[in-house]
This record gives structure tokens, C-alpha cells and sequence, in this order.
């Protein structure tokens, strides 16, 4: 039983290429690994659209509006002070914290939705049993083609990836 | 990649020096940095600074324990000077760490790749300043282990803090700046912490890394949304590290004290912080690219733009003592002409004569471009600008209390040495804790230099 066909690539340049013609072959359960973020190769993967930033935005939204109810049924309701007859709804004052609380809850939107989106923190993964996959965190540039996908032959696809000038491809076992 | 773009970062305009150094290699890069945490043995050198730095973390330990015994009264403070020097060292350590979240996420934001090799331990500088920082407010409580009062929550006693104290607005700053800048901090070592794991040689060494590496694997759908993810982090970071010393600066623009109840306060807080913050990463940053022969990654040009930067805040700052001077003299309050001449010819005169001394005059020299470009002597201009900010608070926050409204409460301020235990105390715990990252993380982002050596289009392999 094999996870799928890993192919290394000499540059990110080819890497790029290669993913891009493996998307225009078809293949669809299929990712690219590389030592620093190159910019369009999620695209020639055929991933488009992140939702980081949604569930950033959702984060602000709770923890602002949270924060200035929190705020309001305290000073107003829980326990007013009366400090020379001044408002007990001090908008104005209630505006750092709102701020603040504002920011945190959008960074842990930010932050912990986007570990989350990645599946990631998940120690093992079948690349781990490939040796030569340790350099994807120094100089590798690496294409790999899932057994699941559809259109996974492990000849046909074994040839295609060698087509596309891959230096060398290799089987990944599940463990 | 932009032709243009590329040769702009390669060669720069004539006489600047590059952001790398040419001659290096994704491998070589690795290598290079990676090394310091994983091959390099500890020298002499550093061992010496840890103990050094250790016997002043001792010294705070000691002095905290004295003072949870005895209480604030072993400090200099009483009244009217209640504040002391809990309140200077809160608000110098705070200022200086606003320079590592504005070199990670403004410098991001604004696309300075130049950036990329001073952020990572420009924030751990951050993380560990804002620790000092909020040191110092807790043990001035009085009563330390009841500091989660400040926090809302629901309790027996019920009662709730007020929402329209400056003080209040300070435990949401403060701990949302550490959160946000440890989450920042952390997301960008990931990658870097899995090229430890992989290429380490030691199976519990490289455990280790690969728990706090989460399993990451570089994927190109895990680089989108980390480069998303970390975009939206720096784009929250940079008007939370402008509202950090803003909220500080609240704490005493709110109270009506002559000197203090100004509108130019957060302005001046925020310019002065930034100020000492990147006289801070020059200190770490100057001896570290010595002794980690790291010149290649962290080049002249580093050096010289954050010279710059210091030419702009300290003219900033410099234009607030114009200013408060100013309309001190001009304005009506005969409170504010009495705190500006009590602050030029008063008991503490001696403290606004270094001020202005270190914090304008000598700052002066950074015009001169053989200064920025050479390390011994910015290293000198830095270490000038970091004391003359702490002697900048205490004159804000002494020669105000030392002369109010009331002539019946004026009165002196002498720290003791319990107050410069605990300061000194705090650079130890600092040193410390900035020694440890150095060994223990990579202190340059390994990927983002990967990145940059790619953008500027050095042969691959």
C-alpha cells in the first residue's frame, strides 16, 4: 500500500512547471513542498482561496463586540461608580480595551485558524518515511501525487512525473 | 521576479551597501544558521556573559523575595513620588520593545526585505523586554499576587474593575502586545524549528524540535495560508504596537499634573520608544554578527538604516522638548511654566541636562554616514541613546510629581539599592533569557532568507 509518488525537482522553477502540468494532466490530490513560500505554486496546484482571513475577521468581530458589552453591563449594570455624576456608559474610555480585545481575538483567528485550515499540529505524515523528503526543509523542491486521486496509476504516473524532468521519483509508503 | 526589482536588492544605488552578501546558497544559508543552534559548541564567551547575566537574575530573584517580605517600602518611593523607578523601568522596558514589532510588521507591511534577517530576534527582544516590562507594575502593586484583580472575572467580592482608568486599559494593552508578538514570534520559527528537526543529529534533540515544529512539511497549501496568516498578524501588530505606548502615555496624559496632561504625550511615548528599541537591536545586533561571523546576513545596510530610523524618532522626541518647552512659556497654566522651570533649574536639573545631552545632542552624529556604516561607533551612539531614554523617564515621571500644584507637596525622590537591584536585576533576567534564544532557535529566519537569496535570483543548488 503506498501514500503516493514523490518526485524531486532540481529548482523551484522546474518544480513549478512540473506542477502546473501535473494540474493540466488532470491530478487534482496532489501538493508541492518547498523550503520557503514560492509565490503561485498553490495556485498551480489549483488552490485558490485561503480562509485565514475570514475566520480572522470572525475572531475581531467577537472579541469587539464582547469586550464593549462586557464593558457596558459592568460600569452600567454590575457595578456603577458614580464619579461626579459622570456617564457611567464612558464610551469614549471604553474604546482602548475594545481595541485591544479586538486585536487578540483576531490574531487567534488569525494564528490557531490558520494551524487549524493546515490540518497542522500532526507529528507523522507518510512523507516523513521518504529519507530524501528532509531536505524540502533546506534545498528540496519536491511534487508529490496522492494514491487517492483518481487518475493514480502507479506506472503511468511514475513515467509522467519522470517526464517532467524530476530528478529523481520515489514510492512513499503509508508507514 | 522584476528584473528591476532584483537588481535593486542585489547591487542597491551606488554606495549602499547589499541586503546579503553574494556567494551564498539555500544549502549554505541553512547551514550557516541552522549551525549556530546545532553544531556550534558553546564558547567561553558566551558561558561568560550566562554566568554574568545569571548572578544579575539572581540579584532580582533576591531583591523580589526581599520585597515580597518587607514590601514596597524598601524602595525610595513615597509621597508624592509614589512612582519611582517601578514606573520609569516599566516604561523604558516597554519602549524598548516596540523596534522588534515594528521591524517585523510595519517594516513587513511596507516591504523592506532588509528586514528579514534583524526581525526574528529584534521580536525575541520584544518578547523578553515586554516580560521585564510587566514585571515592574506587578511588584509595585504592593500586593503582587493579587494582580488578577485587574482582570474581569466573576468573584466572590463582586466587584469589577472600572473601565475608565488608564490603568485598567494598561493590563489589555500589555497583554495583548506580548500575545500577539509571541504568536507572531512563534508562527515564523515553525518552518525553521522542521530544518532543525530534519537535520539534526541527535534523536532526542530532534524530537524535541519536531514537537514544536507541529509536524510542518512546507507544503504549498500550508505556505499560502502560513503567508496569509502571518500578513494578517503583522497587519493587527502594527496599530497595536502605536496603541501600546499610547495606552502607557494615557496613564499620565489623563491625570491633570502639569507636565503630564498634554496631547503631544502619545506621540512623544510611541517616537521615543521606537527610538530605544532600535538602539536595542543595534546593541544585540552589532556584537552577534561578530561573533556568529553572521556579516553576510546582517550587512552594513542594517546597520545603517536603523541609524536612520534613530536620526528620525530621536528628532521626534527632540521636537516634544521644543514643544513642551515652548508652550509651557506661552501658555496660560502658570503650573506648566513653574514644572518646565523647575525641570531646567530645579533639584533634578543635573537629570534634564543628561536628557537632552544624550537623547538630542549626541544623536546628532548619526547625520554623518561613517558613524551609521561603522559598528563600533554605532554601537557607542546606541548605548548613549538606551541610557539617555531611561534618564528621559526619569524625568517624566520625577521632576511632575516632584513639584505639583501644592507647595506643601513637594518633595525628593532618592532610589535605594533595592531599586537598582531590581533594575539591574532586569537586565539580567534579559540577558538571560536573550542567551538562551540565541542557542536554542535560529536567530535569522532561515526560510525568509531562502526566500530573499531566491528573489534575488542567486543560482539554485
Amino acid at each position: 500500500m503506498i501514500w503516493g509518488l514523490l518526485a524531486q525537482f532540481e529548482t523551484s522553477v522546474d518544480l513549478l512547471a512540473a506542477a502546473r502540468r501535473a494540474y493540466a494532466s488532470g491530478y487534482r490530490r496532489m501538493d508541492a513542498y518547498s523550503p520557503f513560500p514560492i509565490s503561485d505554486l498553490a495556485a498551480a496546484i489549483g488552490f485558490h482561496k485561503t480562509h485565514v482571513p475570514l475566520v480572522c475577521l470572525v475572531g475581531g468581530i467577537i472579541g469587539g463586540v464582547g469586550i464593549y458589552m462586557l464593558q457596558y453591563w459592568i460600569n452600567v449594570f454590575a457595578y456603577p461608580i458614580n464619579v461626579g455624576g459622570r456617564p457611567l456608559h464612558a464610551w469614549p474610555s471604553f474604546i482602548p480595551p475594545t481595541f485591544e480585545i479586538t486585536v487578540l481575538f483576531a490574531g487567534f483567528g488569525a494564528f490557531f485558524g490558520m494551524w487549524a485550515l493546515n490540518g497542522l499540529p500532526k507529528l507523522f505524515h507518510p512523507l516523513f518515511n521518504v529519507e530524501r523528503f528532509t531536505s524540502a526543509s533546506r534545498d528540496g523542491f519536491f511534487l508529490c501525487i496522492e494514491a487517492a486521486d483518481p487518475q493514480f496509476d502507479l506506472d503511468d504516473t511514475r513515467s509522467f512525473l519522470l517526464s517532467l524532468h524530476a530528478n529523481a521519483v520515489e514510492e512513499v509508503p503509508y508507514r | 521576479m522584476p528584473e528591476a526589482r532584483a537588481a535593486e536588492l542585489m547591487q542597491e544605488r551606488a554606495g549602499r551597501p547589499p541586503v546579503m552578501l553574494p556567494g551564498q546558497s539555500y544549502s549554505s544559508i541553512t547551514d550557516q544558521i541552522a549551525g549556530v543552534v546545532l553544531t556550534r559548541k558553546i564558547s567561553v564567551g558566551w558561558l561568560l556573559l550566562f554566568g554574568a547575566a545569571g548572578f544579575f537574575l539572581t540579584l532580582l530573584m533576591y531583591a523580589i523575595a526581599y520585597l515580597l517580605m518587607r514590601g514596597v517600602g524598601i524602595w525610595g518611593i513615597n509621597i508624592p513620588i509614589a512612582w519611582g523607578f517601578a514606573i520609569i523601568n516599566f516604561v523604558w522596558w516597554i519602549g524598548i520593545g516596540h523596534a522588534g514589532t515594528f521591524i517585523s510588521a510595519i517594516l513587513l507591511l511596507l516591504k523592506q526585505t532588509w528586514r528579514n534577517s534583524i526581525n526574528r530576534f529584534a521580536e525575541a527582544m520584544t518578547l523578553f523586554a515586554v516580560m521585564c516590562a510587566g514585571l515592574f507594575p506587578l511588584l509595585h502593586l504592593g500586593r503582587p499576587w493579587l494582580f488578577y484583580w485587574l482582570i474581569p472575572y466573576p468573584n466572590t467580592m463582586t466587584t469589577w474593575p472600572n473601565f475608565r482608568s488608564p490603568l485598567v486599559w494598561d493590563i489589555f494593552a500589555v497583554s495583548t502586545y506580548f500575545t500577539i508578538s509571541l504568536l507572531f514570534w512563534y508562527q515564523a520559527i515553525v518552518p525553521d524549528l522542521a530544518t532543525l528537526r530534519d537535520h539534526a543529529v541527535n534523536r532526542t534533540v530532534r524530537k524535541i524540535y519536531g514537537v514544536f515544529a507541529l509536524g510542518w512539511r512546507g507544503s504549498a497549501r500550508h505556505w499560502e495560508r502560513f503567508e496569509s496568516g502571518y500578513l494578517l498578524l503583522a497587519g493587527l501588530a502594527t496599530p497595536l504596537v502605536l496603541s501600546v505606548h499610547t495606552v502607557v502615555s494615557f496613564d499620565f496624559s489623563v491625570a491633570d499634573m502639569p507636565g503630564w496632561h498634554e496631547s503631544i504625550y502619545p506621540p512623544y511615548f510611541v517616537s521615543g520608544a521606537i527610538f530605544s528599541g532600535f538602539a536595542v537591536v543595534l546593541l544585540l545586533a552589532i556584537p552577534i554578527r561578530k561573533f556568529y561571523h553572521l556579516e553576510d546576513f546582517v550587512t552594513l545596510r542594517h546597520l545603517d538604516n536603523c541609524g536612520k530610523f534613530m536620526i528620525a524618532t530621536g528628532l521626534l522626541v527632540t521636537y516634544t522638548y521644543v514643544a513642551e518647552t515652548f508652550f509651557s512659556w506661552y501658555g496660560t497654566d502658570v503650573y506648566g511654566a513653574w514644572w518646565s522651570w523647575n525641570r531646567q533649574h530645579g533639584a533634578y536639573r543635573i537629570v534634564w541636562i543628561l536628557d537632552v545631552l544624550m537623547v538630542c545632542a549626541v544623536p546628532i552624529t548619526l547625520w554623518i554616514g561613517r558613524v551609521r556604516r561603522s559598528p563600533t561607533l554605532l554601537f557607542l551612539v546606541s548605548l548613549d541613546i538606551v541610557i539617555g531614554m531611561w534618564i528621559e523617564r526619569v524625568m517624566i515621571v520625577i521632576i511632575t510629581l516632584n513639584s505639583t500644584h501644592l507647595p506643601s507637596s513637594y518633595g525628593l525622590y532618592i532610589p535605594t539599592r533595592w531599586d537598582w537591584a531590581v533594575l539591574l536585576g532586569t537586565v539580567g533576567f534579559f540577558m538571560v533569557c536573550f542567551l538562551l534564544f540565541l542557542r536554542l532557535v535560529p536567530m535569522i529566519p532561515i526560510f525568509e532568507m531562502r526566500k530573499l537569496a531566491h528573489e534575488i535570483e542567486i543560482p539554485e543548488k
